[in-house]
């Protein structure tokens, strides 16, 4: 039996696939096409995105001035005919209302709950946290929204009797929640992936648990734990459920927190349901407004790539 | 050079005597602690370690005196560096360790409760295997300890800053360029730096973990030379996986198997008249 396998030598079984040779270097062939054919999908989905936008984009500036567009603070699309104001600050102010308040909620408390995850929890704690953190992720925004319309407002009321029902401060806080998730997540994986070997160095001079997490892990995850930042305030300006049901239709150019908003993409919302005719002025207003939401999230992605290449390059320079 | 300091015992030693050995070997090791004379930093006394089932450390008791050099030798997984571990309570960073016994730093035992860890380790300090510069500049570096310990006055830092990296023999190679990060140094400039940063606290004790062991001889040579220089000032223990480098910079050798002492004497005497059978075996290279 033994000798039997001696028989064939692995040369010869070799010799043997290569005749087989043909058929295997023709997947070898076809197979980086069809990746290739994969990544051109998603370009060519960006590229047609990309074209549709500013086409009808165009064809609103060829409607309204960009002027009026850009330094106007009044949003009057629904005006008819001369008092229709196309002024985008308003809604503007108010996505950077909601994205500022998320953030005072989410960076503060994720980055935290990344810390004690990544610095402080045991591994059982670990286990039981962090599948929860994922289950909040995988809530639907609907739900979300709900939450913020029939719980937070209703309590921040109690705080502040003023605060009107559709208000920035209560969808601000729960899309905050929403994005904390994400944050701690990001962030953990990034101060995990700083080596052992810098948090015992920081030991053995004597640091504190807290001292070697706050002055040596996290500077030295900066760049993960910035995207990650960045990220969520792209996802805080994109969101558009809980804005639209807790955040009302009311476009007004203010700071105020207290009163009804209307986000850019709560305003698209509106418009798509059919509050608009095909081919009006204010139809060809989304464009515009996606448009602007476009702009700002690749300007959020661009300085985000920014940021981490620049602090990587100071801390993996060798 | 090193082979016939090692040859010539076994030429002198008669069968008898290697048979007695055993027996008087408790009796010699309880003889180099009682008859020291120098101060000691650590006594340690039956120090038993365990991670999870295994047996680690096994009542280890010697005695490690000031401003010496200290070597612990020994084969791979003897426990030299978990034992070096336990003297800075870095050990503790491990979930399933175990330990008994006591060590007494200056007359303090480092596991007694109301001990603070992060105080021992201010006056043990310690130098990796592989040089761990935090990923800042070199200056940052060196600053972080006596910053971390309230030290906040910029000339201070300054001065510390270039006091350690002149002591650690590192300054003019970076005096230029403190600002730059530190991992951009090479690896032998990065492992002084490390102990620079070591020395900026001010230690007492400087714990080494094989620190030469992932440099080049030319950098290993400049370590060792820095040894040297800093024994004036500091008690050093070393883990080394290197015999000659035991020989050349050490005054004090402890030699573990299994998680045994098996002899701590004179570096010396260990090395031409070891008193133990496996000692002899170990540094003459017939296993290890």
């Amino acid at each position: 039996m033994s000798n039997d396998i001696r028989n064939y030598s692995i040369k010869e079984l070799i010799e043997r696939k290569k005749k087989r040779r043909a058929k295997v270097s023709f997947v070898e062939s076809l197979a980086p096409k069809l990746l290739a054919l994969c990544a051109i999908i998603s370009v060519l989905t960006t590229l047609g995105i990309l074209v549709t936008l500013l086409k009808e984009t165009a064809t609103f500036f060829s409607k309204v001035s960009v002027v009026e567009f850009l330094t106007s603070h009044k949003w009057f699309p629904f005006a008819s005919g001369p008092y229709a104001e196309f002024g985008i600050w308003p809604l503007v102010l108010s996505t950077l209302k909601v994205t500022m308040i998320s953030m005072f909620i989410a960076i503060p408390v994720g980055l935290s709950c990344a810390i004690y995850l990544s610095e402080y929890a045991s591994v059982q704690t670990r286990k039981v946290i962090k599948p929860i953190l994922e289950v909040l992720a995988g809530v639907p925004t609907i739900v979300f929204g709900f939450f913020a319309l029939t719980f937070v407002t209703p309590l921040l009321k109690m705080f502040i009797p003023s605060l009107s029902l559709f208000n920035a401060l209560s969808p601000g806080i729960v899309v905050g929640v929403m994005i904390i998730p994400m944050i701690a997540s990001l962030s953990e994986d990034a101060m995990k992936a700083v080596p052992e070997s810098i948090r015992e160095g920081a030991f053995a001079i004597g640091s504190t648990r807290f001292e070697a997490a706050i002055k040596v892990v996290l500077p030295a995850a900066s760049s993960g734990i910035i995207a990650s930042f960045v990220l969520g305030i792209s996802r805080a300006l994109g969101e558009t459920m809980i804005v639209t049901i807790a955040g009302g239709a009311r476009p007004i150019a203010s700071l105020n927190v207290t009163e009804s908003i209307q986000t850019m993409t709560a305003y698209i919302v509106q418009v798509s349901q059919g509050d608009a005719g095909y081919g009006t002025t204010v139809y060809y207003s989304i464009y515009a407004v996606g448009m602007a939401l476009f702009i700002f999230t690749l300007l959020m992605n661009l300085f985000a790539q920014y940021i981490s290449r620049r602090l990587r390059r100071n801390q993996h320079d060798s | 050079m090193e082979i016939t300091i090692n040859r010539k015992p076994l030429d002198k030693v008669t069968e008898s005597e290697n048979e007695g050995r055993q027996a008087v070997h408790s009796i010699k090791l309880e003889q180099a602690n009682t008859t020291e004379e120098l101060p000691a930093v650590f006594k340690i006394n039956e120090l038993n370690l365990w991670y999870g089932q295994d047996h680690a450390l096994k009542d280890i008791q010697f005695t490690i005196p000031e401003k010496q050099v200290t070597a612990i030798i020994g084969p791979s997984g003897c426990g030299k560096s978990t034992f070096i571990k336990t003297l800075n309570r870095m050990v503790e960073m491990v979930p399933s360790v175990r330990m008994s016994g006591e060590i007494l730093y200056r007359g303090r035992n480092i596991f007694d409760s109301k001990y603070n860890v992060e105080e021992l380790r201010t006056e043990v300090g310690m130098v990796f295997q592989r040089p761990n510069p935090f990923p800042k500049s070199i200056y940052e570096n060196i600053a972080y300890g006596p910053k971390i310990h309230g030290i906040k006055n910029k000339k201070v830092l300054d001065e510390v800053v270039e006091k350690s990296l002149r002591q650690a023999a590192i300054w003019d190679e970076v005096k230029d360029r403190l600002h730059e990060n530190a991992v951009g140094l090479s690896g032998g400039q990065q492992q002084r730096l490390c102990i620079a940063r070591c020395l900026a606290v001010e230690p007492d004790v400087i714990l080494m973990d094989e620190p030469t062991s992932a440099l080049d001889p030319i950098s290993t040579l400049k370590v060792e030379e820095l040894i040297q220089e800093l024994k004036k000032n500091y008690s050093i223990v070393i883990v080394t996986h290197n015999m000659q480098q035991a020989a050349r910079i050490s005054d004090k050798t402890a030699f573990f198997l299994n998680g045994e002492v098996i002899e701590f004497r004179d570096t010396g005497t260990l090395f031409s008249t070891p008193s133990d059978k496996r000692t002899e075996d170990y540094i003459t290279g017939r296993f290890g």
